[in-house]
């Protein structure tokens, strides 16, 4: 008799798509997948409500689904009457043709005038919208961050934003598992971040395409939350669309104080649920990977992909391709140079890789008492209004206003730079975000990926150097 | 929605470099807009025009006929970075109806067919004769999945079957799922979600 596939090990990623299939993947078609939380920000979107109102569909679930707006908006304050200092008057109109689509769907929106609104991956897990295991999906391909929680989440195209909009569902063929493995743990002063750069670097970029990745190992298990979001959050860099982390304790306690996770004995109830979703002892993986945490060191970029990555204060490496080679001319990048022939021009702290607290805090840590270097200019805006708020009230914006650093509203920001927060052409900026893409932050700016410590120890350096040698300076 | 495809028979447009990344192919400050058209005006807008705004003469897009070339041929890892389905409106509407490569991003993938444009993954020995051959005529047919050639042997493909029937018989995707709107209530039920 064939073994009762029932009892066969599962993987954690296993688990999480059986739950959702609304009718199975065939050879004809792809399963229909059931969405849990419809994340929805106002570039990715309009076309979408465009659809449905050509259609005339409403919105299947507006109870499961949430908007917030990110991208487009300013990070500067309205002006005296008011008016807020949109790039273009096209950024202002899909700003309103979000607010008008949310009205006219029933649809909650994180607008202007909510206390909850933020970047759209960490505003969704602040507010306990992101649960274990469900299916979580957003026009955004760092959707990736929500699998911190051990949820299934990944980006999608407008037309499948769409697709959601009116149907709740999804077609999806079933992608193939990666597990990676990290033991040991991050010595101290290395950061997630570091360890995100690590694993992209190791399996390099697109090294994860058509996979889902769940991270594990000791030195995973021990990251807090938004360590765990930022690993997640850089999954798409390998190619991969999701990255996953078993829920745990650490999980648990996240979310006991969450407004939107079930409260009292029904939370008791789902954490014993949450705890079960594991990958089973046995599991098998399409293909597995180990790395070591303690071998892992601040890491900054040196290209114009985020696999393009050495520890801060190796030299520039010697190029292996074309692809490296165009790389290190559009950085103006010379094999064998050193970080301190580079002087920095602009140093940007946020994101939903990096704009959470710790974040903030971390950066603000190698700030205290110290001022930014002549000539850079430092640009703070929080993950979200909460973040902003916590930020305040530990004094992290003086700090940073202080240092010489400009503290700024929620935001994307100069992660994507279609706000007006750009960085000029040429100019070398160092930044907590997730894409160093030729002219991501601006057409001709080059960009340096690197952890919020190391960013601020950039600004007060002026040239890359590893946050270590200044936190240990301070300590002597 | 999208005219069917079958078959096309174009020349090509060489663009070698690997990971081409969708704020190439288009950049982030063109995604303000609330409308789908007239985003082939700005695909590879950094690459196609200088500081100034003037057209590289270089740069191969400036080069020739778009009515006549449209079929990209790109380096590895195609595609990759943001969800944006602006990058598939963008390369559609400038006139591409299908990009070829040794790989192309998921997400890029999923996107493009919902467009009309027909990511097509090649082996390693077919992408660099394509490579070498800017301007070449491919014949493109879909419905038997393969790619002809003047001077080389023909080459299969591989597309995801429900992608492919979108889009030889232009079915409806959205419409297809809201079909299922019984199955999609029943598991509702089922998991006592509600309606
Ligand atoms: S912060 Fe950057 S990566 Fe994150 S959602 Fe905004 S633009 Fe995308």
């Amino acid at each position: 008799m064939p073994p009762d596939p029932s009892a066969a090990p599962l993987t954690l990623f296993e688990k999480v798509w059986r739950t959702h299939v609304v009718t199975p993947e065939t050879e004809e078609t792809p399963a229909v997948l059931y969405v849990d939380m419809h994340l929805v920000h106002e570039v990715t979107s309009p076309q979408a409500f465009a659809e449905l109102d050509a259609r005339g569909l409403k919105v299947r679930r507006p109870d499961k689904t949430y908007a917030t707006l990110d991208h487009s908006t300013p990070t500067l304050p309205p002006d005296e009457n008011g008016e807020r200092p949109y790039v273009t008057a096209e950024a202002k109109a899909q700003v309103a043709a979000l607010e008008r689509n949310c009205a006219a769907h029933g649809v909650t929106l994180a607008g202007w005038d909510s206390a909850d609104r933020g970047i759209v991956h960490v505003m969704g897990p602040e507010l306990g919208l992101t649960h274990p295991g469900s299916l979580i999906v957003c026009g955004d391909s760092h959707t990736a961050t929500h699998g911190a929680f051990g949820a299934l989440a990944f980006g999608i195209g407008t037309s499948e934003v769409g697709h959601v909009l009116a149907t709740q569902c999804l077609l999806q063929r079933k992608p193939k598992t990666l597990r990676v493995n990290i033991i040991n743990s991050l010595q101290s002063g290395v950061s997630a971040k570091d360890m995100a750069l690590s694993v992209i670097a190791a399996l390099g970029f697109g090294g994860g395409t058509g996979f889902v990745i769940e991270y594990a190992g000791e030195a995973v298990r021990a990251l807090d939350m938004e360590g765990r979001m930022t690993l997640c959050n850089m999954t798409i860099e390998t190619g991969a669309r999701a990255g996953m982390v078993a829920p745990d304790q650490t999980t648990i306690a996240w979310l006991r104080v969450r407004r939107h996770a079930p409260q009292g004995t029904a939370f008791e109830a789902k954490a014993a649920e949450w705890l079960n979703l594991v990958s089973d002892e046995g599991a098998v993986f399409d293909k597995e990977i180990h790395l070591d945490a303690a071998t892992m060191a601040p890491m900054a970029t040196w290209g114009t992909t985020p696999d393009m990555s050495a520890p801060i204060g190796a030299p520039t490496p010697t190029p292996r391709s074309q692809a490296d080679e165009r790389a290190l001319t559009y950085m103006r990048f010379e094999p064998g140079g050193q970080a301190r022939d580079h002087t920095v021009d602009i140093v940007f702290v946020g994101s939903c890789t990096n704009g959470r607290i710790s974040d903030l805090r971390a950066a603000a840590a190698l700030l205290r008492g110290r001022k930014i270097k002549e000539g850079v200019r430092m640009l703070v805006a929080p993950g979200s209004e909460a973040v902003r708020r916590e930020a305040e009230a530990e004094g992290l914006d003086r700090i940073f206003t202080e240092a010489g650093a400009e503290w700024r509203l929620p935001g994307c920001s100069m992660c994507i730079a279609m706000n007006g927060d750009v960085v000029p052409p040429g100019a070398l900026a160092v930044s907590t975000s997730n894409r160093n893409f030729e002219g991501r932050q601006g057409k001709g700016a080059r960009t340096i990926l690197a952890s919020p410590a190391s960013a601020a120890a950039a600004a007060v350096a002026g040239y890359l150097v590893d946050p270590r040698t200044l936190t240990e300076a301070a300590h002597v | 929605m999208s005219e069917p495809f079958r078959a096309l028979t174009s020349r090509t447009i060489v663009l070698p470099q690997e990971s081409i990344d969708t704020d190439q192919i288009i950049p982030a400050r063109f995604l303000t807009t609330t409308s789908r058209d007239g985003l082939g005006a700005k695909a590879f807008f950094d690459w196609r025009y200088d500081i100034t705004g003037a057209p590289k003469p270089e740069f191969a897009l400036n080069i020739v006929d778009p009515t006549e070339h449209r079929i990209l041929v790109a380096g590895a890892n195609f595609g990759c970075g943001s969800s944006r389905e602006h990058a598939p409106w963008a390369l559609a509407d400038y006139g591409f109806r299908a990009v070829i490569s040794t790989s192309i991003a998921d997400i890029f993938t999923s996107n493009a067919l919902k467009n009309g444009l027909l990511p097509i993954e090649v082996d390693a020995e077919t992408h660099a004769a394509l490579l070498e051959r800017p301007g070449y005529k491919i014949t493109i047919d879909l419905e038997r999945c393969e790619l002809r050639f003047a001077n080389l042997a023909p080459v299969s493909f591989r597309v995801e079957p429900f992608a492919r029937r979108c889009l030889l018989d232009g079915v409806d995707t959205l419409g297809w799922l809201l079909d299922r709107s019984a199955a999609i209530a029943a598991y509702e039920h089922k998991r006592g979600l509600g309606t």
